[in-house]
């Protein structure tokens, strides 16, 4: 009776985390299927696009030895599912091969564009939500109101005006007019021999290096773009917010709040607000994973050399290793970004706790 | 009422922090700024740039890095282009059998590392570039130069003597347009074989070293009046002044390139002062620029040249008259005046402005009713219908639409099929298309790059070996062919520029390349910027001369 009574939490342990290995497991079933599907689609995708890839290397010029030399160099005479086996055997040992147009590794060429795209998506997004959930608190309590509808307008603009026009616009008034930001690029051309990168997160490196006036200039280049950027989220939360924060107001725990008398600000921020915040994390997340794809006109405009244009590019010069390689790493950031959101889940919210 | 309250305060808080926000940004950004009295900042698309070695680079905005900081045997003399004078070499000779060219170098060069410019540094540079064997070796390899026999044909006598030999008595201009191209650039071997790294040999790579292939792709070897310093790829690149440069050194200190694609935000910055010149404005910024006080613009005619090609195995296409009718349905003026003002100057004969035998002729004006009689002569009194292959960019979507329309007054109903650069170009390669627009950008600066692309076609079976302009129309022309190529050989510079314009007059009448314009390089500058001045092609753009005030 007693051993019986000893055995089972033993065996309940053990049940629990057979089952914990059983999600591991599962989960990571999951990503290679994604991968896989997600490399094999783009590389198809990738040899039926009426595009000669020799061509991107080569140019138009070269002798037909040439070409021909390249296109067995790249293996492009084997059927395709051999070619993608290659490829396949390739990633697998960590090899994402050579982008044809830059002919440099892959790898190589997205740590250097990532990093900044990343700072962009980093800062936009932090803009975005430090100014989209209050507006979108906002809105939802004074629900109807005109400062409801004030919010509904910011927001629609933000998220149905072309990023393109929007972000000449803001140079012309915030750079050209008034002067207030620095211009298009990353930094100021005078700090060309004093600031190397060594992250390629340009704030980092300047905070790294204590230099403050480095650090400035990069703060006054970034804080457009990654404003333009904020608003285009911005837009989509305060939207997201409203209607979570309408769902929560509606709750009786909130008449139950207020019927003990507990301040408005507490029952906005300190209880409705918490709860929404659960939902609001995902939606956060998934727009910072849009960001960091990388936004190809907000990199025209503002001549910030990123990811959105590197696979643009490469996408327009059939330069497949370039964009799958480009692919795994948004699959990557989509993954780690939505674990990333599991894991606040968990905080966030109470009941997804394991005791 | 407790909520209203709150909510107030909520808001006033915002607008607090948004407040905040604008003035932290607006405290930090410095006042207009001015680049730096001793440095010269473009704004301009380099994102063509994939690698800095001569020996491979074979794209537009290296072609002016590779200018400025190499030096080549010989260079373009850019007032008279139909000419070369000495870069590296002072003096040279060409033998009574027109096979061996001897070049005296100029003494005491020295590469920017200090390393002294002998012959061997010269025989090496070529050997390089043929063994590596990248886009542009053709230019050297058309001499007859192979990997077996490099070392043989292009050879250090002595210290300051190099011989070159060539496989054929070729016209010696040709020879010596050919050298003033980038792949020629004088590497300096001793600094450059210091980063080599040893290579397996192969069948596909038979050399032991990789020549410092790797190590060049983004450094710099050379002996020009600036030196690269630095290059991000699709951020930027930094040229500064080679001290151990023989001739006038340059007034500036550097010029830094930053990569700006966009054609508004070139503006942006150029009127704020940000940057000097902007290289790739648009015809309605190009016209903003020009109208500014406090900015100027510049403009040179380039080696590139837009046309409209016919291919002949469309049977319709493939008539004389249709060909001719063709080049009647262009509004040669509109397009002038509209489409490519300040980019472009309209231009009918094949071969640039400024290039040794460049014809001047433009007989062909808009005309609906002598394109009709053409038509009708054809049997086509009703018109046909084709396809035309366009690629999505300006000018030539605005071109084609023109012309679609032009062309539809005389019963040519023309289906515009929109495709990316790269895949109608495919289709082009192929010979697939029905009408194409396109463009041509010399090889080197010698009329034989666009003499033979345009008027030569040694084999017009599907899978011939030269695949030129007219073999991708399929255009069969054995005595043009001929001629070009007794045109490479005419040894007499006169009787060889005839020789092209006869071939050019020739291609106006009767080939199925109807000509548009030849474009123009344009620059929008500070008003401090002088002597600024670009030349006829990317790696002639020389900053020596440039100052600021």
């Amino acid at each position: 009776m007693s051993a019986v009574a000893r055995l089972k939490p033993a065996r309940r342990a053990n049940r629990r985390a057979y089952g914990r290995l059983k999600s591991v497991a599962g989960f990571l079933v999951v990503v290679a299927t994604t991968y896989l599907g997600l490399l094999a689609v783009t590389f198809f995708i990738g040899r039926v696009v009426p595009i000669d890839p020799v061509l991107a290397i080569v140019g138009d010029r070269a002798p037909a030895h040439v070409v021909e030399r390249v296109r067995l160099e790249m293996g492009l005479d084997l059927p395709y599912y051999q070619q993608f086996w290659l490829y396949m055997k390739g990633v697998l040992s960590g090899d994402f091969g050579t982008s044809v147009l830059t002919t440099n590794p892959v790898m190589a060429d997205i740590r250097r564009v990532f990093p900044a795209t990343m700072e962009l998506a980093t800062v936009g997004t932090i803009i975005g939500a430090l100014i989209g959930i209050p507006l979108g608190v906002l809105a939802a309590v004074k629900r109807g109101s005109f400062t409801d509808q004030v919010v509904r307008i910011i927001g629609l603009v933000g998220y149905s005006v072309p990023i393109f026009w929007l972000g000449l616009l803001a140079l012309l008034v915030f750079y050209a007019r008034l002067g207030w930001v620095s211009g298009p690029g990353r930094i100021d051309v005078v700090f060309e021999y004093t600031f190397t990168p060594v992250t390629g997160f340009f704030l980092l490196d300047a905070i790294l290096n204590r230099d403050w006036a480095a650090f400035r200039d990069i703060v006054s280049h970034i804080i457009l773009p990654a404003s333009l950027l904020g608003y285009f989220s911005l837009a989509y939360i305060s939207r997201m917010t409203r209607s979570f924060m309408l769902n929560e107001l509606g709750q009786e725990y909130i008449v139950a709040a207020r019927a003990k008398g507990l301040s408005e600000t507490r029952i906005i921020w300190g209880h409705a607000l918490r709860n929404a915040a659960v939902p609001l994390v995902t939606v956060i997340a998934l727009s910072y994973a849009g960001l960091l794809e990388g936004s190809v006109l907000t990199e025209t405009v503002f001549a910030w050399p990123g990811l959105g244009l590197y696979i643009t590019n490469s996408l327009q010069n059939a330069d497949m290793n370039a964009v799958l390689g480009g692919t795994i790493v948004i699959g990557s950031v989509f993954i780690a970004i939505n674990l990333l959101s599991d894991v606040l889940y968990r905080m966030l919210d109470p009941r997804t706790r394991s005791r | 009422m407790n909520r209203e309250k709150i909510t107030n305060r909520t808001g006033r808080l915002l607008a607090g922090a948004a407040l905040s926000l604008l003035l932290v940004s607006g405290g930090m950004a410095p006042a207009f700024a001015e680049t730096p009295a001793d440095t010269l900042v473009q704004a301009w698309a380099i994102d063509d740039t994939i690698t800095l070695d001569p020996a491979e680079s074979f794209e537009l905005s290296p072609a002016e890095f590779i200018g400025n900081a190499y030096d080549m045997l010989v260079r373009l003399d850019i007032n008279d282009t139909t000419k070369v004078k000495g870069g590296i070499a002072d003096s040279w000779t060409v033998s009574d059998d027109g096979l061996t060219y001897t070049f005296k170098l100029k003494a005491g060069v020295k590469f920017a590392s200090g390393n002294p410019v002998t012959a061997e540094d010269v025989a090496w540079s070529f050997e390089r570039a043929v063994k590596l064997d990248k886009s542009p070796a053709f230019i050297l390899t058309q001499f007859g130069l192979t990997g077996d026999n490099v070392t043989e044909k292009a050879k250090a006598v002595d210290e300051s003597t190099f011989v070159f030999t060539v496989d054929k008595a070729y016209a010696p201009s040709f020879v010596l347009n050919c050298l003033t191209a980038t792949v020629g650039a004088v590497l300096d071997k001793k600094l450059v074989m210091e980063h080599a790294e040893a290579k397996t040999p192969s069948d596909e790579y038979k050399y032991d070293t990789d020549f410092g292939y790797g190590w060049l792709k983004t450094n710099y070897a050379g002996s020009g009046p600036f030196k690269i310093r630095d290059w991000r790829a699709n951020e930027i690149l930094v040229l500064e002044r080679n001290d151990n440069y023989y001739g006038e050194k340059p007034a500036l200190a550097r010029v830094i390139y930053r990569h700006v694609k966009e054609s508004a935000t070139q503006r942006l910055m150029l009127e704020a002062g940000d940057v000097d010149v902007a290289r790739n404005l648009e015809p309605g910024d190009l016209d903003a620029v020009s109208k500014n006080a406090d900015l100027a613009t510049t403009s040179a005619p380039k080696g590139t040249v837009y046309y409209i090609s016919l291919n002949q195995k469309n049977a319709n296409l493939a008539k004389p008259e249709v060909r001719e009718a063709f080049k009647y349905l262009v509004d040669y003026d509109a397009i002038g005046s509209t489409l490519i003002k300040g980019i472009g100057e309209i231009r009918q004969t094949y071969q640039a402005k400024g290039v040794l035998g460049a014809l001047e002729a433009s007989p062909y004006k808009f005309d609906v009713a002598k394109a009709k009689e053409l038509l009708e002569k054809a049997g086509l009194k009703d018109g046909f219908s084709v396809t035309f292959d366009v690629r999505n960019t300006q000018p030539v979507t605005g071109i084609a639409e023109s012309f679609q329309q032009t062309a539809g007054q005389a019963g040519v109903n023309i289906e515009i099929i929109p495709g990316d650069g790269k895949q109608t170009l495919t289709k082009y390669r192929a010979r697939n298309h029905d009408l194409y627009i396109g463009q041509w950008g010399m090889d080197y600066w010698d009329p034989n790059s666009n003499g033979e692309a345009f008027t030569s076609n040694p084999d017009n079976s599907d899978d011939a070996s030269v695949k030129t302009l007219a073999w991708r129309n399929a255009w069969d022309i054995p005595e043009l062919t001929a001629e070009s190529k007794a045109a490479l050989l005419e040894r007499d510079n006169a009787k060889r520029a005839e020789m092209y314009q006869k071939l050019q007059q020739q291609a106006l009448e009767t080939s199925p390349f109807v000509m548009i314009f030849q474009q123009t390089e344009a620059a929008g500058l500070r008003g401090a910027v002088k002597n600024y001045k670009l030349g006829p092609s990317m790696d002639t753009n020389f900053l020596a001369p440039v100052t600021k005030q």
